[in-house]
């Protein structure tokens, strides 16, 4: 049975930019480490000769779209969730390497 | 290569991943446009702005571009491909993650063959090629606490190309990217202009010596000029060695070159952002390309560096050198063609004379004036012009020099410069004669001397015949008779 350590879930959530206390930590251990175990059924299967399938759609695969130039020209839009803007750019505190 | 260090000789091992920018209308999932310059943000559609919800759907013409470049690097393309998500945060980045090929890349293991400056050739093998998109841009110096984000290049179709390990020099890989560049270029599926950043490199470098194994390498990010990688490499390959040699160790780590300071130096730790997390992209079903789009792409390859190079040794006697410098831009070897023109399916003029004329005296004056080949001041025809009047003796080879500067400036024609300023070649013996005497009569002394034995004197007799004429004297024709005078 897989477990996740408090470690390992506190990589994860800085990973993932989650800020949680000592607390969740030990909380959200338990829960991963309950969801692994019941996904972890699936191992019971054996699937040697079955070919990894990433998508739960069959066919013949991506549908494709023309080269065609039909969409953007909506700076107000793409900007209007923005918490700050300006000048027509997304304003975010700086980053520099 | 060898770099001498303290303690012996250290072999220097190269790597490239180069991104090249996909020559498309559209983006890579989206329908906005991917021209230059455009007004920030203006080139960005709800998809590319990563809104909830929105779904991708892949432009064919860039999987065509990828596939097109695939075999135009002798590689292998991969029928089925699949795209996965590599998970990240940075502000450029609306996803939280980029959508690009991990384990199954769309084309496969090929190679290209790289021309060396002294004429040879060498193979270096090609790794993957894959589809990916481009991040958006960051702007740091418009604002004291902020930084502005534009997001025009989000989603562009970027290929990922990558190189094995083959590289020994700086020069290599700086042959390597030159002739990637060439490759994209006469495919037409990347402009290949790191300037503006629609190619870029990262470099992955080690040492070791000779004969063991592959030491430690170092990344150097985004490097963007063939003349920074080569600077980059040689440093970096100094720093390691200088590291080992006084007993340390080479940590694997992702560096920047400063090309003011000379030095590579790491980036700012970020910790775990190696992690990528690499998943398949649930939004994306598998890339199947069907057999007969591939066999359409190939059938519709243009002729290749490689090929003209053959063809250009082959069928017009080049050497090597030449014929690669002239394939390097399949302008300047459209060019070229054009001057020597053909006649009977036969080269039309001596092709040896055109390509020494294109790639010396003509480059020279282009690289000079700072113009491209599509922008000389001599066209292709003009200066065939000039060559038939050398070949067919009515100029010498140095007047031709001079009617050359001539064209240069005013862009007439060989002929009319020729005509107008009275440079015919004088091949009549009865003129060459005569002032071959004056000459003899002007300079006894020098008769006497040469006669006594100075032989170094025939070039000066020479030299004032020439003068004497204007330099317009059939140079042969003048040689030979004044050693008859001299000598007989």
């Amino acid at each position: 049975m897989s477990t996740f350590d408090k470690a390992t879930v506190a990589r994860m959530a800085t990973l993932a930019r989650l800020k949680l206390d000592d607390d969740e930590l030990d909380h959200f251990a338990g829960e991963l480490s309950q969801i692994l175990t019941w996904v972890e059924q699936l191992s019971e299967l054996d699937t040697d000769q079955v070919e990894p399938m990433t998508s739960g759609v069959a066919g013949e695969g991506l549908r494709w779209r023309a080269d065609h130039v039909d969409d953007g020209n909506c700076q107000d839009k793409v900007l209007g969730n923005a918490p700050e803007a300006a000048q027509g750019f997304y304003c975010v505190p700086k980053v520099v390497e | 290569m060898l770099i001498e260090g303290r303690t012996g000789s250290w072999e220097i091992v190269v790597g490239l991943e180069v991104h090249a920018q996909v020559i498309s209308n559209a983006k890579l999932f989206s329908g906005s446009s991917t021209a230059f310059g455009g007004e920030p943000n203006t080139q960005v559609s709800l998809v590319d702005a990563a809104m909830p919800g929105m779904l991708p759907v892949i432009n064919e013409k860039c999987v065509e571009q990828a596939v097109r470049t695939g075999l135009g690097l002798n590689a292998q393309i991969n029928l089925v491909s699949v795209f996965d998500r590599k998970n990240y945060f940075y502000a450029d980045l609306p996803q939280g993650y980029q959508i690009s090929q991990f384990q199954q890349p769309i084309v496969g293991e090929g190679v290209v063959t790289v021309d060396m400056p002294d004429g040879s050739v060498k193979e270096i093998g090609i790794e993957r090629l894959h589809l990916e998109q481009d991040a958006g841009k960051s702007i740091h110096d418009q604002h004291p606490s902020q930084s502005y984000i534009d997001l025009n290049r989000s989603g562009v179709a970027l290929m990922e190309i990558v190189s094995k390990p083959d590289m020994r020099s700086p020069d290599e890989a700086a042959a390597y990217l030159t002739k990637l560049r060439a490759i994209v270029r006469y495919l037409g599926t990347c402009d290949g202009n790191m300037a503006e950043g629609s190619m870029r490199a990262d470099v992955n470098v080690s040492v070791r010596k000779p004969g063991d194994a592959f030491g430690t390498r170092c990344e150097i990010k985004n490097v963007n000029s063939i003349r920074f990688v080569k600077q980059a490499i040689e440093i970096e390959a100094r720093r390691q060695i200088e590291i080992i040699e006084d007993g340390g160790s080479i940590d694997q780590e992702t560096r920047l070159f400063d090309p003011n300071k000379g030095e590579t130096r790491p980036m700012r730790s970020k910790e775990e952002a190696h992690d990528y997390r690499y998943f398949p992209d649930p939004d994306l079903l598998p890339l199947v390309l069907p057999e007969s789009l591939v066999a359409e792409i190939k059938a519709s390859l243009p002729e290749l560096p490689d090929e003209k190079k053959a063809r250009f040794i082959d069928h017009y006697g080049l050497r090597p050198y030449d014929a690669a410098v002239l394939v390097a831009e399949q302008e300047k070897a459209a060019f070229f063609e054009e001057v020597v023109g053909t006649a009977d399916g036969k080269p039309k003029r001596d092709p040896k004379m055109c390509a020494n004329y294109v790639t010396g005296d003509l480059f020279a004056a282009l690289n000079k004036a700072g113009k491209e080949i599509t922008e000389s001041p001599i066209s292709a025809e003009q200066l065939g012009g000039l060559i038939d009047l050398i070949a067919d003796d009515t100029i010498s080879g140095r007047i031709a020099k001079q009617v050359f500067e001539d064209m240069l400036e005013s862009g007439k024609d060989a002929a009319i410069i020729v005509e107008e300023k009275g440079l015919k070649q004088v091949t009549d013996t009865g003129a060459i004669d005569a002032e071959i005497d004056k000459v003899i009569t002007a300079n006894q002394d020098k008769v006497e001397q040469y006669k006594g034995g100075k032989d170094k004197l025939f070039g000066f007799f020479v030299g004032q015949v020439m003068k004497a004429t204007g330099g317009k004297a059939n140079p042969a024709m003048v040689n030979e008779m004044l050693r008859k005078k001299l000598d007989g």
